[in-house]
């Protein structure tokens, strides 16, 4: 099982480093998003600094979408899905496997930016424990829910205009806690931030979950 | 024009109206009728004396949009309920049935959902002062229902064959669900209060003629929804039968046509034709 998982993974990443797609493309978008905010906001130090958590995780997550299309779009072309369905993998190692790659791009996708907003919006460090664990964690999170909803839409033409409206209100959750979490491990907001880190745990280990059951659903139709 | 083959026709009508939905449809219209009138005229609106000031407080007319907020809201949720209940079917049984259903329900659900926040929103006008509160775990919730259901109803419209389509769609009927559940428990922790009146039913200061037209309403909600349903399982049902037969009877019905032609000009040329 661990074997097919990083088989498939190891097929993804070495599609991405032989394309750079998400290095070249998706991690300038993050960082243009970054920019963006900090031009709508006026340049204000000190707002940016208050609204990093939130920021952040909105800059993290419209970039996801960017990293989920290009995760869908590499079983799509030269009938690559059905070589996938021919391989005689498990439906959930498959699964896993494509997940694994997307959240290893998106983790580094998250300490980019994070290096991003510690500069550009000289956001203040509290908890840095707490800061890497949540950005993990979380990163699990939407890797695990946007490839299960990537998946639903492989070869659909209307995949870019229809993953956002399903990923988006599915992902509000991780929005939610990670900002808290983040607001706790920069200072900004008084909360538990690891309570909230629990939470995005579970929500990584239930898409995980879920993901590895309707994937199979998903895959046998063909 | 006759058509020469039979094609299936399992709805000799091409209708979604039925004995019991007229009936139905019709008695719903008349206890409308009894709703607006109860609503709007024989009920009272909320003025209480403040026992303090002596002044006059309370919801006044605002109250009665609870007659409408509460029915629509309660449809909502029993319709995502149907929905994903119709999803665990699809994926257990691979029904059809159970798909057309969830779909109905759902196109119901989307638009209770909707309903709800803007009656809300009216209502939180003069009793909240704003239309909007970020803080309010079930308006929210409501919300972001709302935006899922508009995704599940997305996919239900995607490319592919019926069976596929409805493969998806059960699967994402079913996350509806599980996803409503835990955006209800972050925004729970996240607001940690809420502005939403609790439960008043069972509190005394509420009438009885008030407390009668509120359960009246509910009930009117799940008789309309009832009859919702069943027209949209209808208009569903006859939409992957012309999925399925629309083609062939259209082919079917310009080869009788062509060949009423062919027939016709055949006839003129031998000149013992009649021309029609």
């Amino acid at each position: 099982m661990l074997a097919d998982i990083m088989l498939v993974a190891g097929k993804d990443l070495r599609v991405e480093m032989r394309s750079r797609v998400a290095l070249n493309q998706v991690v300038p978008f993050a960082l243009l998003v970054l920019v963006l905010f900090g031009f709508a906001l006026d340049a204000d130090s000190a707002t940016l600094a208050t609204f990093t958590p939130g920021l952040y995780w909105v800059a993290v997550v419209l970039s996801a979408l960017l990293a989920v299309h290009r995760s869908v779009s590499l079983e799509d072309g030269d009938g690559a899905d059905e070589g996938l369905l021919m391989s005689g993998l498990h439906p959930a190692s498959v699964f896993l496997g494509k997940a694994l790659a997307l959240i290893a791009q998106l983790l580094l996708l998250a300490l980019v930016l994070l290096g991003g907003v510690l500069i550009l919006y000289a956001a203040p460090v509290d908890d840095v424990a707490l800061l890497l664990l949540t950005t993990v964690a979380a990163v699990i999170g939407v890797g695990a829910a946007g490839t299960l909803y990537g998946a639903l839409l492989s070869g659909q033409r209307a995949r870019e205009t229809i993953l956002p409206i399903l990923l988006l209100p599915v992902l509000a959750p991780v929005v939610i806690s990670a900002s808290r979490a983040f607001g706790d491990a920069m200072g900004s907001v008084a909360t538990d931030g690891w309570s909230w880190l629990l939470s995005l745990v579970g929500f990584a280990l239930l898409y995980l979950a879920l993901g590895s059951v309707g994937h199979g659903a998903l895959m046998e139709e063909g | 024009m006759m058509s020469t083959v039979q094609t299936p026709n399992l709805m000799p009508e091409h209708a979604t109206g039925s004995r019991t939905t007229r009936i139905l449809g019709w008695s719903l219209l008349v206890a409308l009728a009894v709703l607006l009138w109860l609503a709007f005229v024989a009920t009272d609106p909320d003025v209480r004396i403040d026992a303090a000031s002596g002044d006059e407080i309370g919801q006044f007319d605002a109250v009665r949009l609870i007659y409408v907020h509460v029915p629509v809201a309660i449809v909502s949720y029993l319709a995502f309920a149907v929905t994903a209940l119709g999803s665990g079917m699809v994926l257990v049984r691979r029904s059809v049935w159970w798909d057309i259903v969830a779909g109905a329900s759902a196109e119901i659900g989307a638009v209770t959902a909707g309903l709800t926040l803007i009656t809300g929103s009216i209502w939180g006008r003069p009793i909240w002062n704003t239309y909007w509160r970020w803080d309010d775990v079930r308006l929210m919730t409501m919300l972001v229902l709302f935006m899922l259901s508009l995704g599940y109803l997305a996919v239900r419209r995607l490319e592919g064959t019926a069976e596929s389509r409805a493969k998806r769609a059960a699967i994402v009927g079913v996350l509806l669900i599980i996803n409503a559940v835990i955006v209800n428990q972050s925004v729970e922790w996240w607001a940690s209060q809420t502005l939403h009146q609790q439960s008043t039913i069972t509190d005394a200061a509420i009438e009885d003629l008030t407390l009668f037209t509120f359960m009246y309403a509910i009930l009117f909600g799940i008789a309309g929804y009832a009859w919702l349903l069943i027209k949209g399982f209808r208009v569903g049902w006859l939409e992957r039968q012309n999925e399925r037969f629309g083609l062939a009877d259209a082919l079917e019905q310009r080869r009788a046509e062509a060949q009423q032609t062919e027939v016709v000009s055949a006839a003129v040329d031998t000149g013992t034709g009649e021309h029609s």
